[in-house]
Parts: structure tokens; sequence; C-alpha cells
């Protein structure tokens, strides 16, 4: 089987405090994994760990085919990440911010031109495209951000909560992206905290406490926790 | 490289975007240049002066002439008795009263000891302390006149000469004091502002997940305000140079290093606030308290650093501008060379050193 993603054993400790406690898991390659979990679970120490932003105070990263120890470089170039907060610049145009991420990641100026072609195209960007980003409507900045993150063509996409504050509808226009890139063959780990979204990933891990408590697809979790929705699941974890 | 130039273009970008920056950044030079070349000076012209004359013989009047003739004094008002004194003070009159006692031209002609008192409103001490030097130089250069005729037994003829600003112009001392300032302002403060932006607005995480190696991250985003500082350096000393005839005796080449020398010491202050500040305005509270008031107040800029106390004088050897200003002073002044800057130049090295470990440290202790 071929992975994009494997941790095991996977520990951050700060001090005395243990935020990740021994993980394992593997994701699929083309897959959607959610990675759900209470504000203090130990998502965010997690997947900066995956991203390389954070060094494991014990066990092992594969990421993209490649070790994370000594390849740290190599693993940023074939990954893509979408923070929580939204990360384009605001002050500078929406042509700007793409040249911008195509540069640092030393694509071609000739493939830049295409590839701002085709994301002001595919996101209906046209009337915007001089305009600060500042200007643009929330829902748009995070598809912007979402094309921006994958435009370097990553094997795998990390998002972590990428849809905070956005309306439902948005959101499904959001998750339509997400899905076409996981038909493309890209890997997306995803972090959210609507449950309705849990629904939507191939499988779902759930962190409780810096361990995972739950890994499997959203209907072998429900079957296993006797409940008729995702939600139900995560509050029977999280009461324990 | 390429991806260097990517990250130069983008700070540009933000720069060029932000034209209130903009303005602060090249008008705040020239203002600060030219308010103090206009204000900071030792020259005064009409004080408000009052003589309180309870001889009025011919030489208290000859005195009172003399004073006023000058042109620096102005008389506003003839006092009569010595209960006018302070509230002469207190209605803000006069910053200066002179007081001549009866008799005083008996006195100085018969037991050539006349007596004079000088009073000053030292609400402001600086300026009181001016005028009293003033009218001391004076009153003494009419007894010598008065005198002169009379032969004196003996006499020590003092002689001044002030070397290296001879005329005492404030642009001399404020030139440097400026350019060190701006530089230590524009480019830590900028620096620390603009790195603790990308972690406020999360984008620093998007850096760092990138493949930039975090060294051309910090160097991207530092040279555009290199690029400014030296700029700014650059037009402040040719105003120093055009308008207020400061001279510059020495090479211009040493100063223009040694000037990015300093450069480079403010620019790892700022990094090392940046890494310590998550927050813009963190980053711009930290700068305010240890780079602006150190900078103005205790680089010998203002104050001269001598007359401070030892434990201020102590404090004043970690403040990198007192080190720029001194070789400024050196070379464009004295025309010194080499042999007279070699002592700050060592010091203000082993501050970029320290600095920057000190920033590198904090910066992989965050991220790693």
């Amino acid at each position: 089987m071929d992975h994009s993603i494997i941790a095991k054993d996977l520990t951050k400790r700060f001090g005395d405090f243990t935020a990740v406690d021994a993980i394992s898991f593997q994701v699929k390659r083309g897959e959607i994994f959610g990675f759900l979990g209470a504000n203090g679970a130990g998502k965010t120490t997690a997947i900066k760990m995956l991203i390389g932003l954070s060094i494991p105070t014990d066990g092992e990263i594969e990421v993209a085919g490649l070790d994370m120890k000594g390849n740290r470089e190599q693993v940023k170039r074939r990954i893509g990440y979408m923070s929580q907060k939204f990360s384009l610049y605001e002050d500078l145009s929406i042509r700007q911010n793409i040249r911008f991420y195509g540069g640092i990641y030393g694509l071609s100026p000739k493939n830049i031109k295409e590839k701002i072609r085709e994301i002001i195209h595919r996101l209906d960007l046209k009337e915007y495209a001089k305009r600060v980003v500042a200007d643009l409507p929330l829902g748009w900045k995070q598809r912007l951000a979402f094309a921006v993150a994958s435009m370097h063509d990553p094997q795998i996409i990390f998002l972590d909560e990428p849809t905070g504050g956005v309306d439902p509808k948005t959101r499904r226009q959001f998750w339509e992206m997400i899905y076409a890139a996981a038909d493309r063959g890209v890997t997306i780990l995803v972090t959210t905290h609507y449950m309705d979204e849990a629904e939507y990933c191939d499988r779902v891990s759930i962190m409780v406490g810096g361990r995972i408590d739950a890994l499997g697809t959203p209907r072998e979790l429900k079957k296993q926790f006797d409940s008729t929705s995702m939600d139900e699941v995560f509050l029977k974890l999280v009461r324990g | 490289m390429k991806s260097y130039l990517a990250f130069v273009k983008k700070e540009f970008y933000h720069i060029l975007r932000d034209t209130r920056t903009l303005y602060i950044l090249f008008g705040m030079p020239i203002v600060l240049v030219l308010i103090f070349g206009y204000t900071v000076t030792n020259e005064f012209r009409d004080a408000s002066i009052a003589i309180l004359d309870q001889s009025k013989d011919v030489l208290s009047q000859e005195l009172s002439e003399k004073l006023t003739a000058s042109g620096h004094f102005r008389l506003v008002a003839q006092l009569d008795q010595p209960g006018e004194l302070e509230p002469t003070f207190r209605a803000g009159r006069a910053k200066l009263i002179i007081v001549i006692p009866p008799d005083f031209e008996q006195d100085f002609y018969r037991h050539k000891a006349g007596s004079i008192q000088l009073i000053a409103d030292a609400t402001e001490p600086n300026y009181g302390a001016t005028l009293i030097n003033y009218a001391q130089q004076m009153i003494q250069r009419f007894q010598m006149e008065k005198s002169g005729a009379r032969e004196l037994p003996y006499q020590v003829e003092v002689e001044i000469r002030m070397f290296y600003n001879p005329q005492l112009e404030g642009a001399y001392n404020f030139i440097p004091g400026v350019v060190a300032l701006i530089l230590m302002l524009i480019s830590a403060m900028m620096t620390s502002l603009t790195i603790a932006r990308e972690k406020e607005t999360g984008t620093m995480d998007l850096l760092l997940v990138s493949p930039l190696p975090p060294l051309v991250i910090i160097l991207g985003k530092v040279s555009p305000y290199v690029f400014l500082s030296f700029i700014n350096a650059l037009v402040v000393f040719a105003m120093g140079y055009f308008i207020f005839g400061v001279p510059m005796l020495g090479s211009l080449g040493l100063l223009l290093l040694l000037c990015i020398l300093y450069l480079l010491v403010a620019l790892s202050l700022g990094l090392l606030i940046s890494t310590r500040s998550s927050t813009q305005q963190t980053a711009m509270m930290v700068s305010m308290f240890v780079l602006l008031l150190p900078t103005m107040l205790l680089s010998g800029f203002l104050f001269p650093i001598p007359s401070m106390p030892t434990l201020l004088q102590f404090i004043a050897r970690i403040v990198p501008a007192r080190y720029f200003i001194d070789i400024q002073r050196a070379i464009m002044l004295k025309g010194a060379g080499w042999e007279a800057v070699w002592y700050p130049t060592t010091i203000m090295s082993i501050m970029v050193v320290v600095l920057l470990l000190a920033a590198w440290r904090n910066f992989k202790v965050r991220y790693r």
C-alpha cells in the first residue's frame, strides 16, 4: 500500500507536559484524512511536527516517501500548508501574492504566469485580480489561500481548520476544491471542529489528551460508538 | 537566489503599498534634521533682562548700556528695590536680573573691588546657565576695558580656542546624533515590526513551511531596510554638509563603511527584538524602550556621557549609537582615520556577533 504519511510513536513533550503522546497512524495516497480533537488535544502540535516546524521528542515521521529526519527541506518542497489564520498578505494584490509564493517555491516565471491565469480563471476572480486581498470576501480568501497552497503541485496538503468562521455554503464550495485535489491524487490532512465536515472525510482520527482514541471511516466510528452522527461520537469520546 | 529576489520584491511591495510608512521612512529624517538644526542651538537673542541699579552712577549706567547694546539682551524693566526681584521673575517678565549695589563706582575705583549680583530664572536650567555665562563674560570684558587704562598688578589673560568646532555650531553635534538615531530607528524598529507582522498575521508559518532556508527569510526581510536606511544616512549626511556646513574632513568611504557596520548592529538588534515579540505592538514598545530612549539619552548625543552618574555611564557602554557617534565625530570633524576608530569599530563588530548569535538561538528555540 502506498502511504503518504506514516507517523510512528510520535511524541512531543514540553518539559513535564506531554502534548502528543506516542501517536501512530498512516494516511494513504489521495486520501482525505480528518484530524479531529478538542482544543488543546494536541492537534496543532502534531501537525507542526508533520510539516517540519517542530522537532518530535520521540518517534518517526515519513512524509511523501521521505524520512523527516535529515530530509526536512526536501519534504517541504513536497507539501502545502494552509493555516488556521488566514495566510495570504492582505496588503498585496492577488497577483502579487501568487507571484510571491510561486517565487519562494522556485517556480519558473512562465509557470507562475500560467498559474496566475489558471487560478484567477478557476476561482472567477477576474475583477479582483488587481485589488488587494483585503478587499475579498472571507470565503474567497480561503479558496484563494487553498489554491496558493497547492500551486507548487504538492503531494500532500495540510489544512489547519481551513473553514473557520465561514458560512455553510462557502464551506461546501471549499470542500469541492478539496475533493477535486484528492481526485488528482493529492493527499489531504485536514483539521476541523465542524462535525459535519468530519463526515466528508475518508477516514477520521480523534485525539483526546494527546492520544488518538479513535481512528476509522466515519461509518465505522459511528458503529463502534453506537452513534447516529460524528457529533455524537465526538462527544462520547471527549466526555469519556 | 531566485527565491531571495522574490522575497525582496514582495517586501518592497509591502513598503510601497503602505504610503504612510513611506512618508515616515523618508520624511522623519528630514524633519528631524530640520528641527534639530534650527532649535538645538546655544545662541540666543533679545533675552529679557531687568536691572536693579542701586548705585545710579556713571559707571553703572555705562555697564547697563554695554549689556543692552550687544543685541543679546533686551532691558525690559528698571527695578527700584530688591522687593521687586521675585515678582519680576514670577510674572515671567525677565529671565535674568542684574543687581548693581550702591556705591558701585566708588568701590570699583577706590577699593578695586566692585561687586555685582547676577540672578537667573533657573526653571529652564540650560537657558539660565547660558545667560549667566554670557553676562559674566560681558562684565569681565567691561571690567578690563575700564581698568585697562589703570595698571593692574597681575593679570592672567585667558585665551580660548574651540578646536574642531570654532563657532560651536550645534549642527556639528546633532548631525552625527541624528544619523545614529535614524539608522537605529529605521533599521531596528522596522525590521522588528515587519517580522512581528508576519507572525501576527500567520504568514510566518507559511514562510517556515516553505523550502526557504531560515537564513533567506531573514536576509529577505532585512535587506530592503538596509537599503532604505543607507539611503537615509546619505540624505542626512548631505543635508548636514550642504545646509548646515558640517565638514567632512576624513574619508567618506571609511565613514560609509562603518555606517554599514552600524546598520548591521541595528538590524541584529531588530531581529533579536522580533524573536522575542509575537505582535507588532510588543515589538513597537520594546523598540521604544530598548532603542529610542537609550539612543537619544545615553549616546552622548543630547547629554555628555562624562557628566552622567557612574551607573548610567556603565549602561551607556552598551549603547551602540554612542560608538557610531564617536566614529562620525572622529572622521567628519577631526579628519581622523583608522587609528582613531579601531576601538569603537571593534566593539560594534563584537556587538553584531553577540546579537546575531542570541537572535539565532531564540529563533531555533521558538521553531524547532
